[in-house]
């Protein structure tokens, strides 16, 4: 990018495209500047893996809930008013002693923002798209977590209609926890499948 | 092993729940825009994931996808040339017509398509 104009404001080629279609679209009436800020603020602060930490932490708190969620993810989501704006219906996927469950989007990045936000970089890029797939063992090696041999790993293929939700295996040691408590153990990795669900005794380690 | 090992930095991010998911504005912009007029009903999200995978699957993408929402971007104006909305000489020109501006605006004050040296209010 030139520099040749110290005091003159920069745009660079993406923002200027992007401006370009604010004005198109807002002068044929299709947008409204001030929407658009409210949905960039909604997916900056609003929303994020915090929603999905209560949805695992009252599905462990919770037989009913957790029978509503493997039955009707979609509802059993909704019902804590966390609803998905592009008419996409929700799985929860649970671990258990004999499987553990990764979500991946081969396609592009397809991702349960209404319980998670917007996805992590590397869930966007083509390394790990590729391989969750093909060697989904040794990406969670590279993720730190190395499963034992005889634990089934299952890879779920998000697309634009059907998002995966993983609800890790509640940890021992956290009887009679507040679903508060609980929901501070679950990572946004726990729920893609990266991580498991912290122990109680990291509980107080930063996030 | 691999691509993912050479990607190492990617993967080995902390896993904060506050990391910025856009690191530049435009960014965050370009997305709003695609939910919005998605929420107006101009286009089925299934239309939006194959105009973005056609993007992303091309060759040449970045490992550490860095590059995502510039494929975001090339997506979205995709689809709304194809659907009639904008067309690319109207976005090319109206970009240059921002680009201007921007060079005209002294630093430190908000950048108006107004400052473009060729605006003419009938554009």
């Amino acid at each position: 990018m030139s520099h040749d104009h110290d005091h003159d404001n920069e745009l660079d080629p993406f923002a200027a495209r992007v401006r370009a279609l604010e004005t198109i679209l807002t002068r044929k009436g299709l947008i409204d500047p001030a929407a658009i800020d409210v949905i960039v603020d909604t997916y900056e602060t609003k929303i994020g893996p915090r929603n999905g930490a209560r949805v695992v932490a009252k599905a462990w708190s919770d037989p009913a809930y957790a029978d509503w969620l493997k039955r009707d993810a979609t509802s059993a989501i909704e019902s804590l008013s966390y609803t998905g704006r592009q008419g996409e219906h929700m799985q929860a996927v649970f671990n258990t002693e004999d499987t553990h469950n990764l979500v991946v989007c081969t396609l592009c990045s397809c991702y349960p923002w209404s319980v998670l936000g917007l996805p992590p970089v590397w869930y966007k890029a083509p390394p790990y798209r590729s391989r969750a797939v093909i060697d989904p063992r040794g990406v969670l090696e590279e993720f730190g977590l190395t499963l034992p041999a005889e634990k089934k790993i299952r890879v779920w293929d998000s697309t634009a209609e059907l998002r995966y939700l993983v609800v890790p295996m509640r940890p021992s040691g956290t009887d009679g926890w507040s679903e508060e408590r609980l929901a501070e153990l679950v990572s946004r990795d726990a729920m893609i499948g990266t991580a498991l669900a912290r122990q109680p005794q990291q509980a107080g380690e930063p996030a | 092993m691999s691509r993912l090992e050479a990607n190492r930095p990617a993967v080995d991010l902390p896993d904060s729940l506050d990391a910025p998911v856009f690191a530049e504005p435009w960014q965050a912009e370009a997305f709003a825009m695609t939910v919005a007029l998605h929420d107006r009903g101009l286009f089925s999200w299934a239309e939006w994931a194959q105009a973005l995978s056609a993007q992303v699957k091309k060759p040449g993408a970045a490992a550490d996808g860095h590059d995502y929402y510039e494929h975001w971007l090339a997506a979205l104006e995709s689809l709304l040339a194809s659907k009639g909305l904008a067309e690319k000489s109207d976005v090319d020109a109206m970009a240059h017509a921002w680009e201007r501006a921007a060079h005209a605006t002294p630093h430190g004050k908000p950048i108006l398509l107004e400052n473009d040296p060729e605006f003419s209010s009938a554009r």
